[in-house]
């Protein structure tokens, strides 16, 4: 089966992409960008401020499952309605960098669309970190032991 | 790539992954393996044949025994981190999906 959401990193690249198409028109996969509330909901997250326009900024929060408070944020500099946003983006307090994003939208038919993040980071190594983040906190989860054994493994 | 989802749902199960943290020790028979956790033998032998599919364990055979080894190569490629991420925002746009088709039709 067709992978709906694809990641593509390059070894030793400093950027990735994500590519995902939607069932929706390109309008509605907008306004799921814009609107405060819709954000909250599909990013589950707490949105402090987002200014949706050229020199605007957005600061998001997130409670993880021990109640630790993460907060990302970034300023917008390109802001086109249905058509692509350029942002920058800062896990705060984490040593991941700034990201450079720029969200484009596409319109495939009337009920379709495609929307394509390209994120670029300060160097190979920011952005590998990043990408790995969702692995490590799976793991220590339950289980610390493994990623010991992953590290021997190297 | 589906070969490579299994992996990912084998080592989402604690019982799966404290095998794989026995194995990786040394190799060991089923038997030997069973007898480290308190489930019934049945159900670790289902952990190690869903293990065993997806090539994250291998077997060898030492006269009449079977022992379970690890299989490092394939535990390499899990460390490639990638796909928990993909998942995470695979799992994000689903949920975008569906509150916007609800939008759609209020």
């Amino acid at each position: 089966m067709e992978l709906r959401t694809k990641v593509t990193a390059e070894d030793g690249k400093q950027d990735l992409t994500i590519t995902r198409e939607f069932d929706l028109p390109v309008e509605l996969l907008f306004k799921a960008h814009e609107d405060t509330e819709i954000v909250e909901q599909w990013m589950g997250t707490k949105v402090l401020k987002l200014d949706n326009k050229k020199g605007g900024s957005f600061q998001f929060e997130t409670t993880d499952p021990k109640g630790n408070k993460h907060r990302f944020n970034g300023v917008i500099h390109e802001f086109d309605r249905n058509q692509k946003i350029t942002r920058t983006f800062e896990f705060e307090n984490t040593p991941f960098g700034v990201q450079l994003e720029f969200l484009q939208f596409q319109r495939i038919t009337e009920d379709t669309c495609k929307l394509t993040i390209h994120s670029i980071f300060q160097s190979g190594t920011h952005r590998d970190q990043m990408l790995q983040m969702p692995f490590r906190q799976g793991l220590n989860m339950a289980h610390n032991r493994l990623e010991e054994i992953l590290k021997n493994l190297k | 790539m589906e070969a490579r989802r299994d992996i990912f749902q084998a080592i989402a199960d604690p019982t799966r992954r404290a095998i794989l943290t026995l194995v990786a020790l040394q190799a060991m028979t089923p038997g030997a393996i069973a007898g480290s956790f308190d489930s019934s033998r049945q159900t670790i032998s289902k952990h190690i044949q869903i293990l065993t599919e997806c090539q994250l364990l291998e077997q060898e055979l030492s006269g009449r025994e079977i022992y379970y080894h690890i299989n490092a190569k394939k535990m390499k490629e899990v460390a490639d981190f990638i796909e928990p991420f993909r998942k995470l925002w695979d799992q994000r746009f689903n949920k975008l999906e569906s509150i916007m088709k609800k939008y759609k039709s209020k």
